[in-house]
């Protein structure tokens, strides 16, 4: 049995925001169901009293004093931008039509 | 016409070049001139896009060569006028093209951010022009950092200056080509599972991942947050350790940046003393436990040399076992691309980077740009990494998956810490391989993943990691490397095995191991 379906992709592509084609689809099905297969190993490894660890070093809560600085001017900002207008970021249309 | 670099100004060590000038008998001009001769000798032709064209190394993305004249010109100026310098001011250097560098163009490998310009230095950066060292360029990388042969940079691949058809390593071939093929003395790169140390490796050169949080990660775009880490890359140990101690500062802008002061590493190198000292052979990364298996023949005899050389300079030998590495590339391939798919969501097409407008859509919405410009925008492997992690964080899954492997986390911290009671230092080759031929892998991602079996276990336990060139496997005359792996804020151990490692073995051989490397031939850009 694979570990993931072409649906499967197909919806996670979707969620994840990228535009994938039959061919792409079918090619990425396929390896990835390899790689699951070869990482679900990590299923049998530790037990239930093992605690799960997220990073590295144990720092928490940094913060640098709440103090103003200097940031980018807007022009700056806006400089790589793929459209600008009136000091902002011009976006496509967010709604969806009715 | 094939050019031996051996003997120019280019085939000193950066220490070296640095004394020259402290001595007044060369200029950082004349310095960075000769490196950007040498790049247009042998980095081969670029098309408008960026893409590698024509034969070459193809290590750099970008090269700035009057800024870099200019950048010279004003270190000699300030030392002529008698200015304090830093003893690496006005050393030629190259920059892993996932550092941003005001108004220098940064792609990370990837075409979505083609043409990039950012308006703001990452701190390592910062750094390194605090110094006064000279930026040549930008060097080549598989896609943000994730690959482990450079194939998967929008930009085409960078070629081994061993054999141009092979590998240099990835994700920071760029940056270890342009050391072997003399085209810079020092460079950047970042480690997540192997990207300084497998280039190195494979490529006969020196780069150390340093302890995760030693050096800051702002201004480098990220892969897996918590396993990123930025480190330097030279051809001697001496030179690594000078830039390691540029780059390893505390950085208030990054809330995982270590506090506290970090161990004198230069003093380490120049010291290079291991009598007495407790060097752990792992032995589940030898080829004698369950995950060895796919070691080469050439990179196991190099190793044990390595550990002969270690003996007779008055180490204690003693093999420790670590046995759930095994279990380490599969908690990587799944902690990793979880990291990926949450960091690259940021490539959205609304602030920078590429914005492509869906074909036959009228008045797209927002979610169809971003998904048709990420589909363009993205390579193979990164959809894959974004697809999978998508995939393990998913509820209904993310137990069994990003859950499990957050507990072998923990288990190889553990491991660690056991084995670090018995050794000093830990030992195993760095890559199980010598450079694998261009293509070779390419269709077969777990093929290339394993390339990393025996790097990323220090990655998932934030300790440092050292590769040091052994010499040349016999089978196919590629170099081998040697890992050596430390405890956390201990990175002063690996360059004091180290040191001795290369001396030893450059005695043995009669000189440094890129002595032998074949002349490139040169190639008009």
């Amino acid at each position: 049995m694979s570990a993931i379906s072409r649906e499967e992709v197909a919806h996670l592509a979707s969620l994840a925001r990228i535009d994938l084609s039959a061919v792409e689809l079918d090619r990425l099905a396929g390896q990835l169901d390899v790689i699951l297969g070869a990482v679900a190993t990590v299923r049998e490894v530790a037990g239930d009293d093992v605690p799960a660890t997220s990073h590295p070093m144990p720092l928490t809560n940094v913060a640098r004093p709440d103090e103003p600085r200097p940031g980018l001017a807007p022009a700056e900002a806006l400089a790589a931008a793929p459209e600008a207008q009136e000091q902002r970021f011009r976006v496509p249309r967010i709604l969806e039509e009715d | 016409m094939s050019t031996s670099a051996g003997d120019a100004l280019v085939g000193l060590t950066a220490v070296q070049m640095a004394e020259a000038m402290a001595a007044g008998e060369i200029t950082s001009v004349e310095l960075t001139r000769a490196h950007l001769d040498r790049i247009a000798a042998v980095d081969g032709g670029r098309d408008a896009d960026g893409v590698a064209t024509g034969p070459g190394v193809h290590a750099f993305l970008h090269v700035r060569a009057e800024e870099a004249l200019v950048d010279a010109a004003a270190v000699d100026a300030a030392r002529a006028a008698g200015e304090s310098l830093h003893p690496l001011a006005g050393v030629p250097i190259a920059v892993k093209d996932v550092m941003t560098t005001r108004g220098v163009t940064t792609t990370c490998g990837s075409r979505i951010l083609r043409g990039w310009v950012p308006p703001y230095d990452a701190t390592v950066v910062r750094n390194i022009k605090a110094a006064r060292m000279v930026v040549l360029g930008k060097t080549n990388m598989d896609e943000f950092a994730m690959g482990s042969s450079t194939e998967h940079s929008a930009y085409g691949p960078t070629g081994n200056p061993w054999d141009l058809d092979r590998i240099p390593g990835g994700s920071g071939g760029g940056s270890s080509a342009a050391l072997a093929a003399f085209q810079t003395p020092l460079a950047t790169g970042t480690d997540t599972g192997g990207s300084i140390r497998q280039p190195a490796a494979v490529t006969g050169t020196v780069g150390v991942k340093p302890t995760y949080g030693a050096v800051s990660r702002y201004g480098i775009v990220a892969m897996a947050s918590s396993l990123d880490q930025a480190g330097p890359c030279a051809r001697t140990v001496l030179d690594t350790a000078m830039l390691h101690a540029v780059m390893a500062t505390h950085d208030p802008m990054d809330s995982t940046s270590l506090p506290g002061p970090r161990p004198d590493v230069v003093a380490a190198a120049r010291a290079g003393d291991v009598s007495g000292m407790r060097i752990g052979v792992v032995r589940e990364l030898h080829g004698t436990g369950e995950s060895g298996s796919g070691y080469q023949t050439g990179v196991l005899q190099r190793f044990d040399e390595a550990v002969e050389v270690l003996v007779d300079a008055g180490a204690k030998v003693v093999e420790v076992s670590c046995p759930s590495f095994t279990a380490a590339l599969a908690a990587y391939y799944l902690i990793m691309p979880s990291e990926v798919s949450s960091n690259l969501a940021r490539f959205d097409a609304m602030r920078y980077g590429l914005r492509v407008y869906p074909a036959g859509i009228d008045d797209p919405t927002t979610e169809q740009v971003m998904a048709a410009t990420r589909a363009v925008g993205f390579g193979d492997e990164a959809k894959r990494r974004i697809i999978l992690g998508a995939y393990a964080l998913s509820s209904g899954y993310y137990d069994a998956y990003y859950g499990s492997a957050q507990k072998v986390r923990t288990l190889i911290q553990r491991d660690f810490a056991a084995a670090f009671e018995e050794a000093d230092v830990l030992i195993s080759p760095t890559s199980p391989t010598t450079a694998f031929r261009l293509g070779e892998k390419l269709d077969d991602p777990l093929s290339m993943y394993l390339q990393d079996v025996a790097t990323i276990p220090a990655n998932l336990a934030g300790i440092p990691g050292m590769s040091v060139p052994a010499g040349l496997a016999d089978e196919d005359a590629l170099p081998v490397g040697l890992q050596i792996l430390a405890p956390a804020n201990a990175d002063d151990r690996l360059y004091r095995v180290g040191a001795v490692v290369e001396a030893a073995l450059q005695r043995r051989w009669g000189g440094p191991l890129l002595d032998r490397i074949p002349a490139l031939v040169e190639v008009n850009r």
